[in-house]
């Protein structure tokens, strides 16, 4: 993993509720990088937000509106936000219930706008 | 392999001959492993030839597959063994209405309905068809019809006002897919609520199913960031999932207050069972 890809993905660890993020192949949902990710499954969890961002994309295809730039998760006890980024790439945040959401955005958009 | 498919596994193993090959199936179905989920229910199936249950959970593979014509088949398989099974009645009903044969559609609700009275679910989507089949006999879907202002009514109800150009639209949804009320408008205008509400169910499922793998608990909301559109899912009840779209790059906080009103509103209705 390269050291520009730990900064970023450090970046959006250092956010208070984030328990790991990755960075996904948005086609195949395979791991690029991740970061923090030691109780949780990076290989589900980046399978899992990709086929969720690909079926989404099928609504906003039939909406006729632009691709999603953020996507939140929010679930009982804990979420997932991804982004999608530069060449194919998805970031992913995979959360606690308590996370802080404003600057989980603010990290990740500032994370797409990096990888650009 | 998760903990229980490998201790189905294990027990379909020990017993070939029982019927744990239907919860091993489901369990792959709900991890989205499909082509394994439908191997082991046609092995079951070769044992089991009449069972409608494998029928019906060979049909629920194939939707989620996006095999309709396979499903078909299937869940009419179901109900040549079982005429009383109530999934592949409304999996019928489902597909009539996706094919636009409304009638018949109608027809499977109302022995669906008829089978098991307390399914609001399924009251909820025979209304809905019967206010499609209403409309499509009047052959006019202008304002101010009797059926039209029917639904109309029914959707501001979940909907809120529906006069105001800043308000979200909202489009309810059932576990397969079928619109039960409110409508979604394309950018090009036109009416896109039937193919956006298929496509919801099956965010919906995967939703479902990457919370649980991941240990989330259950999903509660999903909003959704586009250049333009805010889009926001919320789970009203176990079978239903509602979508609200607004226009605007504003935050989703609005929206997903609009949305949690839209949600009560749709439980109100789907427990009146209208």
């Amino acid at each position: 993993m390269s050291a520009a890809w730990t900064a970023l993905l450090d970046g959006i660890t250092r956010v208070s509720g984030v328990r790991g993020a990755l960075l996904v192949s948005a086609d195949d949902g395979l791991v690029v990088a991740e970061a923090s990710m030691s109780d949780v499954d990076g290989a589900a969890a980046a399978a899992l937000v990709s086929s969720l961002a690909r079926k989404l994309g099928r609504i906003t295809g039939a909406i006729g509106c632009a691709a999603p730039r953020l996507v939140m998760l929010e679930a009982e006890r804990g979420g997932l936000a991804a982004a999608p980024a530069a060449e194919g790439l998805l970031l992913v945040a995979v959360t606690d219930a308590d996370a802080n959401i404003g600057l989980l955005r603010l990290a990740l958009r500032d994370a797409v706008e990096r990888l650009a | 392999m998760t903990d229980d498919i490998r201790a189905l596994t294990q027990r379909l193993a020990a017993e070939p001959g029982s019927l744990v090959f239907l919860d091993l199936a489901e369990a792959l179905r709900r991890r989205g492993q499909l082509d394994a989920a439908a191997a082991v229910v046609r092995g079951g199936l070769a044992r089991y030839p009449q069972l409608a249950a494998a029928h019906d959970l060979l049909a629920r593979i194939h939707t989620d597959r996006g095999e309709g014509d396979a499903a078909f088949d299937a869940w009419t398989e179901a109900l040549r063994h079982d005429p009383r099974h109530v999934a592949a009645l409304r999996g019928l009903a489902f597909l009539s209405f996706r094919a636009g044969d409304l009638a018949r559609a109608e027809r499977h609700l109302v022995a669906a309905v008829e089978l098991n009275p307390e399914d609001a679910g399924g009251r909820a989507a025979l209304a809905r068809v019967r206010e499609h089949l209403a409309i499509s006999q009047s052959g006019d879907l202008a304002i101010g019809r009797p059926e039209a202002s029917v639904v109309q009514s029914r959707d501001r109800e979940i909907a809120g006002s529906p006069d105001r150009a800043s308000e979200p639209e909202t489009v309810l949804v059932d576990s397969h897919g079928l619109r039960l009320s409110g409508a979604v408008t394309g950018l090009n205008g036109g009416d896109v609520s039937d193919a956006v509400a298929a496509e919801v169910a099956a965010v919906s499922r995967e939703a479902t199913r990457a919370a649980r793998l991941l240990e989330l608990g259950p999903w509660k909301n999903l909003a959704i960031e586009c250049a333009g559109t805010q889009l926001h899912l919320i789970v009203p009840t176990a079978e239903t999932v509602l979508l609200a779209r607004s226009e605007g790059d504003a935050p989703g906080a609005r929206l997903a207050i609009a949305a949690d009103r839209a949600a009560q509103a749709a439980r109100r209705w789907l427990e009146r069972g209208e």
